[in-house]
């Protein structure tokens, strides 16, 4: 059974419709590997242990009558507990939707199904997706598997534990400034946050609804481009889902190459607060991509300084308003209903008890963002600092392109470490939020250990709105090359849990 | 609760200050389905029974616009002479309410789909008062709260509250005027005859049956006063929710004695929102506002801008119908009728009715005729609008024609339209099943008169010998014979006829 847990998507997938191995089979050994270390790491909030068998079985019959299959038809998942799930709780990693039953699937729940994807469980986060290290979970931190006493990322620390502790080969993750990316980065996974639009946003509770975007986590450049051809493509009930076929992601990605390429390098993304080691394999990667062929170019993206500030303007803002509704009249946590006082009153109660500490700062930081008077000093200039990051974006893509950077600029830090210095923890984000701003896809990919702590270090590919295949087309190349170079994944490395 | 306060009399508070009115009216559109969602919305359902995750605000849920909603809101600004946005984006107005799922309405803030626009109103004497339009502008309709257990409906004293959230999301146009001076004397009037021009333009559009007493127009006046002569408004005040023409005018007229007793006794106007009271005319404090409330408006980025298609758009002006007061003017003429008399009509709420009938092939005054008189008759015995009774305009033009052919007189059409009314089924059907035709066919009728005349040998010798006035007796003995179908004219022509006497 251990083999299965360590396969691919792609080669479980294969096994599963050639019949090798039933889709049963392929849950029952990630849900023993979840039982067996979930304890330890705590990726999971929520197995779903019936609903993926009975999905498993669906898949089986399926085959059994000979019915064509998805190609991940029989590939168990990890969905980040943002998602709505119809059936199935959805806590968004907060008390104040505990217990909390949704009546509806999201748009990617149910996509993911009908692939024949096996949904386990539901996955850790920061509240809200609020946070780079999954600590501000009201249900407890998770562990990194490299080093169970290190924070995973964050927000979406439970999805890239589960992958690289072998609970699941695929995972969704949501990403409003780097919370697929960073975690992907700090694990040794892959990560993806598409173009803003790629992905529908409906039923992914909203943090901040300009930014957010759900997308795919992977231990594998292929396997990610697989799941994102499932998830992504326009959907009518989101607005901003963009209306236009879904890049060639899986062609990219079984294609990789660089050749020929023309590769930037933001200037910016360097110095104070980067650390050595992430920095030298950082360079290493830029010197692979010149091996392999590509064109590396020298940017400078000045606007960058500002995105981290502007960002903490915006997404408190959106916050504030996308998370009024919590007010306990119709659904989750309800404190102080005692017949004796007010709406008022029971809302207060509630949203004292439901929300945490950094939930709290930011809807206060972007009340006082948003109010008259304070508008067009902070909401009006983060909006204006924005169009900066856009512009200085399409003039990079004028000259390369994708753009390469840093995931984040450090690896895994301590669990404990940030928890009292807010900005300490913005910063895990400073390279990744640009993007966001901007709207652009990227994805992080392993680019090899830090030699002072041997943790994994990410490598961040950055291309222009809709142009997701580019992302593919380089990340398999880097990857293809460091295996070859490693002589394995890098996951092998990393200790036995 | 309810204090009348201390006011002065109407003519004295415009001797010494000038009105200047704001009134911003919603108005729910008619369209099959909600703003952002698919949910429909039909009046009288369940509660709660027309919602889903986006109108609930479920976590996770996103709204889409609804094209219908869009286009409706376009057509109101093109009819209200307004300008059409280009490009604008919905916002968010932040605000708790129980009955609110989102805790913010999606609405429009700086980017109205339309703006600076005009509605000429015509006044009871014929003058036209032009209206300035600030703004229309899209937005949803919140929930509905009925509270439990206390004395009047309010939330002081209910133990409990519920909460119906059918309505939540229905499309509403805001429609804002800008500030209205000149008024004068006049104020109450106009704004009486704004809202009532402006309900006739929504509905002559079908974007919405705009029925007040369903709230499905809805009128908040701001009024204020200033001092003859100066330039600077005084401090207004916002009565919400005056939900009928009467009650327009009389908020309006209220007002400006309230107002004019505070300024005039050295006070100062508080802004403040206020009750209108339908019993006694009177408006009383609801919430003062300390300071301008803060709504921390932005752009609602769960959804992408508007820019409608400028062809589009010329193609819903030129489909536009003809503005009703140019209608009314119109018809009136055609009618040949009063001004006094159309007004009649309008008040009475059948002028589309009546037009519909004339349509159908009735002539104008017996379409009038049915539509004010039996017809508005039997409507206010069943409390319900008069084109809400089960009777299409083309069954009374039927009943019309009808009488006009002699084969009903009005005693029979009435039973005629009873018989419709009944379910009985067309007026021919009617006139078959009930036996109601006008005897007229000579041959059953000249044995009626040849009957009455033998049985009434006094009277006749009496109109024999000149006294034509007696023959009505004989005519009522034929009617009496023929259980009031004979056609009374040609009963009495066929009497005179056979008993040789010319009048």
């Amino acid at each position: 059974m251990t083999d299965l847990i360590r396969l691919t998507a792609a080669e479980l997938a294969a096994r599963v419709a050639a019949g090798d191995v039933s889709a049963v089979e392929v849950a029952e050994a990630h849900l023993a590997r979840i039982d067996a270390i979930d304890e330890k790491v705590h990726a999971f909030l929520h197995v779903d242990r019936a609903g993926a068998l009975a999905q498993a079985r669906a898949v089986d019959d399926k085959r059994a009558k000979g019915e064509p299959l998805g190609p991940l038809a029989g590939v168990p998942l990890a969905l980040k507990d943002i998602f709505t799930t119809e059936g199935v709780p959805t806590t968004v990693g907060s008390r104040i939707l505990e217990g909390w039953i949704p009546p509806y699937d999201a748009t990617v729940t149910k996509r993911l199904k009908e692939a024949g994807i096996v949904i386990l469980g539901k996955t850790n986060m920061d509240e809200f997706a609020m946070g780079s290290s999954t600590e501000n979970s009201a249900y407890g931190p998770t562990g990194n598997p490299w080093d169970l006493t290190r924070i995973p990322g964050g927000s979406g620390g439970g999805s890239a534990a589960s992958l690289a502790s072998f609970q699941a080969p695929l995972a969704i993750g949501t990403d409003t400034g780097g919370s697929i990316r960073q975690p992907a980065a700090v694990t040794g996974t892959v990560g993806v946050k598409p173009t803003y639009g790629g992905v529908s946003r409906y039923g992914m509770v909203a943090f901040s609804s300009s930014l957010d975007q759900g997308g795919p986590c992977a231990r594998t450049v292929l396997d990610a481009a697989l799941l994102h051809a499932v998830i992504a493509g326009h959907d009518p009930m989101d607005s901003t889902s963009i209306d236009a076929p879904v890049p060639p992601v899986v062609e990219a990605a079984r294609a990789g190459s660089v050749a020929g390429l023309r590769v930037g390098v933001v200037k910016e993304f360097r110095g104070e607060g980067f650390q050595t080691g992430v920095m030298r394999r950082f360079d290493e990667a830029v010197e692979l991509l010149r091996e392999l062929g590509a064109e590396v170019v020298e940017l400078s993206c000045p606007s960058f300084e500002a995105a981290l500030a502007a960002y903490y303007l915006i997404a408190p803002s959106e916050c504030s308003s996308n998370l009024a509704r919590f007010d306990a009249m119709r659904y989750g946590l309800r404190v102080g209903d005692d017949g004796t006082r007010s709406a008022e009153d029971v809302t207060a109660l509630t949203r004292e008890a439901g929300f945490g500490p950094e939930v709290k700062r930011r809807i206060i930081l972007g009340t006082y963002a948003l109010s008259s008077g304070y508008y067009d000093a902070y909401y009006g200039s983060a909006q204006k600092a924005r169009t900066l990051v856009v512009r200085d974006f399409a003039r990079a893509f004028e000259q390369v392109d994708v753009v390469v950077a840093p995931t984040t600029p450090t690896t895994a830090f301590p669990i404990g470490e940030r928890a009292d210095d807010p900005m300490a923890m913005y910063r895990a984000d400073l390279c990744t939020i640009p993007v966001n701003l901007a709207g652009n896809a990227a994805m992080s990919l392993p680019c090899g250990l830090a030699p002072e702590d041997g943790l994994p270090v990410g490598l961040q590919i950055i291309a222009p709105a809709l142009a997701d295949d580019r992302l593919y087309r380089v990340g398999a190349a880097v990857e293809a090359a460091f295996q070859a170079r490693w002589g394995h994944p890098i996951l092998e490395e990393a200790p036995a849990l | 609760m309810t204090t009348v306060e201390e006011l002065v009399s109407y003519e004295d508070a415009l001797t010494s200050y000038d009105p200047v009115m704001g009134l911003e009216v919603h108005v729910e559109l008619g369209t099959a389905t909600k703003m952002f969602c698919g949910c429909a919305t039909t009046l009288g359902a369940e509660p709660n029974t027309q919602t889903c995750p986006t109108c609930l605000g479920l976590p996770g849920a996103l709204p889409v616009v609804n094209a219908a909603g869009v286009e409706s809101a376009i057509r109101i600004g093109l009819a209200l002479n307004c300008e059409i946005a280009r490009w604008c984006r919905f916002a968010r107005k932040n605000y708790f309410y129980p009955d609110m799922p989102k805790n913010f309405q999606t609405s429009q803030y700086d980017e109205p789909i339309a703006f600076d626009g005009y509605l000429d109103v015509e006044l009871a004497d014929g003058e036209i008062f032009r209206v300035g339009i600030e703004r229309a502008h899209m937005e949803e309709d919140t929930g509905k709260s009925a509270h439990i257990g206390g004395a009047t409906g309010r939330i002081h004293g209910a133990s409990h509250s519920l909460l119906d959230y059918n309505r939540a999301g229905i499309p509403l146009i805001e429609i804002v005027t800008k500030p209205i001076t000149g008024a004068g004397e006049r104020a109450p009037e106009i704004a009486r005859a704004y809202v009532a021009e402006l309900r006739e333009v929504i509905r002559g559009l079908g974007v919405s049956e705009a029925r007040m007493e369903m709230g499905q127009l809805r009128c908040d006046v701001n009024l204020s006063l200033r001092p003859h002569g100066r330039e600077m408004f005084g401090t207004r005040s916002e009565t919400k929710n005056v939900n009928s023409l009467r009650s327009v005018e009389r908020a309006v007229r209220f007002e400006i004695q309230r107002h004019a007793a505070v300024l005039g006794a050295g006070g100062t106007i508080v802004q403040e929102t206020r009750h209108f009271h339908e019993d006694n005319g009177s408006t009383t404090s609801g919430r003062v506002k300390e300071e301008a409330e803060d709504y921390r408006y932005f752009p609602e980025p769960d959804l992408v801008p508007i820019a409608p298609d400028r062809a589009w758009v010329e193609e819903l002006r030129a489909s536009l119908p003809e503005l009703p007061r140019l209608r009314r003017n119109r018809l009136r003429e055609e009618w040949g009728i009063s001004a006094h008399e159309m007004q009649s009509v309008l008040n009475a709420g059948v002028l589309g009715s009546v037009l519909a009938t004339v349509e159908a092939g009735a002539d104008a005054a017996a379409a009038r005729k049915w539509w004010m008189g039996e017809l508005a008759r039997r409507a206010n015995e069943q409390g319900v609008e008069p084109t809400a009774l089960p009777i299409t305009p083309a069954q009374v033009a039927r009943v019309a024609t009808l009488v006009t052919d002699g084969l009903l007189n009005d005693k029979l059409a009435r039973q005629v339209i009873e018989g419709v009314l009944a379910g009985e089924g067309e007026p021919d059907e009617v006139v078959a099943k009930r036996g109601l035709a006008v005897v007229s066919d000579t041959g059953a009728l000249g044995q009626a008169v040849d009957e009455a005349i033998a049985a009434n040998a006094a009277i006749a010798d009496k109109v024999r010998g000149g006294k034509v006035a007696a023959a009505g007796a004989l005519v009522g003995a034929v009617r009496k014979a023929t259980r009031g179908q004979a056609d009374a004219a040609m009963a009495r022509r066929m009497i005179l006829e056979r008993l040789g006497v010319t009048e």
